[in-house]
């Protein structure tokens, strides 16, 4: 969807000096994106992958118009670096890192609230945002996807890849693919995603890949049932097996004390008219299916 | 009200003493460790915040109990198992010749409880009654209804003050994903369980959400006191009580609080009886205080092991064990695997990297499980490559012992060629086309050795 990355995102890399910034970084120039720069404090006046890096995004924004930002840096700053990249103007931060204490994220979340209401957070600990064929910011491999009329969101990485891999061999092309990420509290959940997408004239449905934890899953059906969401749409939940009071990977995926149950997702999804794939090799088909309906 | 507004308990809460193993040399896990620590090292934590507990001593030995009780100089003593789990009250100690099943009948209250029985929380009056209780439990398993018929072991003991309890209040903090701030809840139940609380009479809990900033905010503590119907010099008390309980949540990166029940003492004094404290485990870089606390005795050796190698895993009760990139990947195969009659044997995350390295350490952990009859390798290649991938698998699988079957299944970059190195490798290997023939042959590969 071009509201997030599309043919005017120019992207900035915070971390770009790092091994997965540096990598990552390359990989969305070789799939099209329009990559401007890079910060790394202390690393400025160098350059790297042909274009230059900064200190600061202040100077980064100044001197390249960046207006998207994918951010490497290792968890102990990352809150700080997103929040710098708010400070600077950037109006899309794409957080990639895992390992960010939550209570940054509580910090980091109230104050884009408080100072820049306007900037889009995606994640963290998310594999990023994709339009198919346009614009990749992220992790995601770029040949699995298709440029079609189906938006993809996701708390997980690979498993996303999964479910937009059956789809291209279904011949449905994706709109958006945004990963919301696994962490507790994240920039964008399925409620502010699924509201982009119901505005979206490029995106006809909706694949939603949800896990344990949490009630996100629930406050999505809510808004299909209550009609703030009109387009077909299907999902899959991950984790129906996992046992209560562990923590499955993502820091967001633990089934606390009866809430963030599989179960209970899957029942709220299906009372509000949303088909729920049974086996993960069947997401494809069930949002087929959901188009059809 | 919405689900997340239950505050329920974890199933291995922390309570119950501990070894306090310095795990200095290893401090900072990374992966699926869920950060808990025991009652004891909780109420130092509080009672270092400002949060009135009751005066007590940790034992290891039943002399050293029965010191305590000297030092305590009170007429009631409360002696208390020290074990990661709830419900220590019902709990039983057994020894190893004792019959555990019945026991965690007894504890589940399925079963009567017998005379002479040790419980895992006991009140004495006496030095000599102190000494027995600790012997009692000391180096026994403790049963509860969460521990399993397999309990766990006592290593310690907390000997503290008996309090005369004039009412069992609830306090709890914990973060909100819907509100993206943590929340205090405070209830006038204390001393049962919350979640019942939450799903029976939701009006009965005050939540107060926090700003990380700003901590707890005078009026807000004096809307918890009226909530809890505390007045005048108990309500001050109380109110000294939530800013430093919502200090050490903020301090420290708890994820979860629990002090329950929070009583009232007769004379209007107001103290954590129990506390459970849970910590955010990506915080724990900036916590080394906290991180030494890990008990490796209470957490699954092997789910220690995978940690260690930065993977996450979580042991569960079946006989198929898969390993995975990414944790949303890995919960969907278990589920795939159930959906197809097989029963997952763990979660396995290699994470982003699947190195030849972590391959060979999460096959070595999940071989480690008597139980496991057949493994599946679920692996999408995006940025890493399947004919890499399967070179690794492959160096694996030569340096280990693969006594059971092993279905892989890949898809990615280069999976034609990652699978023509595999089925081309002359070892025994079954290669899968997807996730449902994936499922499909291993649950028929688990059963075939059974």
């Amino acid at each position: 969807m071009s509201i997030l990355a599309n043919k005017s995102t120019r992207l900035i890399c915070q971390g770009i000096t790092g091994k997965a910034g540096a990598f990552h970084s390359e990989q969305c120039q070789k799939y099209g994106t329009n990559l401007v720069g890079g910060v790394t404090p202390g690393r400025g006046g160098t350059t790297a992958l042909g274009v230059p890096v900064f200190d600061t995004c202040d100077e980064a924004v100044k001197a390249t118009g960046a207006n998207a930002t994918m951010i490497f840096v290792p968890p102990p700053f990352a809150a700080d670096a997103i929040l710098e990249a708010a400070d600077a103007g950037i109006a899309l931060i794409v957080a990639i890192t895992e390992g960010i204490p939550v209570l940054d994220m509580a910090r980091a979340n109230g104050y884009l609230k408080a100072h820049h209401s306007h900037v889009r957070l995606v994640g963290p600990n998310c594999p990023g945002v994709i339009t198919p064929g346009v614009c990749k910011i992220g992790i995601m491999p770029g040949y699995i996807h298709k440029s079609g009329r189906v938006g993809v969101i996701s708390r997980s990485g690979t498993l996303t890849y999964e479910g937009v891999w059956q789809l291209t061999n279904l011949g449905i092309g994706q709109s958006t693919c945004i990963g919301i990420g696994g962490d507790p509290i994240t920039g964008t959940d399925f409620v502010a995603a699924l509201a982009l997408f119901e505005s979206d004239p490029e995106t006809d449905a909706v694949l939603l890949l949800g896990e344990i934890g949490g009630n996100a899953e629930e406050r999505a059906a809510e808004m299909k049932a209550t009609g703030r969401f009109t387009k077909p749409m299907a999902a899959f939940i991950a984790g129906q097996t996992a046992p209560p009071g562990k923590r499955m990977g993502h820091a967001g995926a633990i089934i606390s004390g009866g809430s963030g149950k599989a179960s209970d997702k899957i029942a709220a999804l299906e009372a509000a008219g949303i088909h729920v794939a049974k086996s993960p090799a069947d997401m494809g088909l069930t949002l087929k299916a959901a188009l059809k309906s | 009200m919405g689900l997340e507004h239950r505050l329920g308990r974890m199933v291995k809460p922390a309570d119950g003493c501990s070894l306090l193993r310095s795990s200095a040399s290893d401090p900072f896990l990374k992966g699926c460790v869920l950060m808990k620590i025991h009652e004891y090292q909780a109420k130092e934590l509080l009672k270092a915040a400002g949060v009135a507990v009751p005066a007590g001593e940790v034992a290891n030995k039943p002399e050293e109990a029965a010191e305590a009780f000297d030092r305590l100089k009170t007429p009631l003593v409360v002696v208390k198992a020290q074990v990661h789990a709830g419900g220590r009250g019902k709990g039983i100690a057994v020894g190893p010749d004792d019959d555990h099943a019945a026991a965690y009948d007894i504890a589940c209250g399925r079963k009567q409880r017998p005379e002479g029985v040790a419980k895992g929380v006991q009140l004495v009056k006496t030095k000599e009654e102190t000494r027995k209780a600790a012997a009692s439990l000391l180096g026994k398993k403790l049963i509860t209804y969460q521990t399993g018929p397999q309990g766990q072991t006592i290593s310690k003991v907390l000997v503290t003050v008996g309090h005369e309890i004039a009412r069992e209040l609830y306090l709890g903090m914990a973060v909100d994903r819907a509100l993206h701030c943590p929340v205090v809840m405070a209830s006038t139940e204390g001393g049962v369980e919350i979640e019942k609380v939450a799903h029976e009479s939701p009006e009965k809990i005050e939540r107060v959400p926090i700003d990380v900033g700003l901590g707890l905010l005078e009026f807000q503590g004096r809307k918890l006191s009226h909530a809890l119907g505390l007045k005048g010099d108990t309500a001050k008390k109380g109110e000294k009580l939530f800013k430093g309980f919502v200090r050490l949540f903020l301090e420290k990166d708890a994820s979860l609080a629990e002090i329950n029940p929070l009583i009232v003492t007769g004379a209007g004094d107001v103290l954590a009886l129990d506390c459970k404290l849970n910590f955010d485990d990506n915080a724990l870089f900036r916590h080394p205080d906290v991180a030494i606390l890990l008990d490796a005795a209470e957490e699954d050796p092997a789910e220690l092991r995978a940690a260690r190698s930065g993977l996450s895993y979580v042991s569960l009760d079946g006989n198929i064990a898969c390993l995975v990139n990414g944790a949303g990947l890995a919960m969907s195969t278990m589920d795939l695997i159930k959906y197809h009659g097989g029963e997952p044997a763990n979660f396995l995350d290699v994470g982003g990297g699947a190195s030849k390295e972590q391959v060979l350490e999460g096959f070595r952990i999940l071989l480690s499980s008597p139980n496991v009859k057949a493994v599946l390798v679920n692996i999408f290649g995006g940025i890493m490559q399947c004919d890499i991938i399967a070179a690794a698998l492959l160096v694996a699988y030569d340096e280990i012992d693969f006594r059971v079957p092993l279905v892989v299944r890949l898809e990615g970059t280069n999976v034609e060629a990652g699978m023509k190195l595999l089925k081309d490798s002359g070892r025994k290997i079954i290669t899968a086309t997807g996730l449902t023939d994936a499922a499909q042959q291993v649950v028929a590969a688990a059963k075939g050795q059974e």
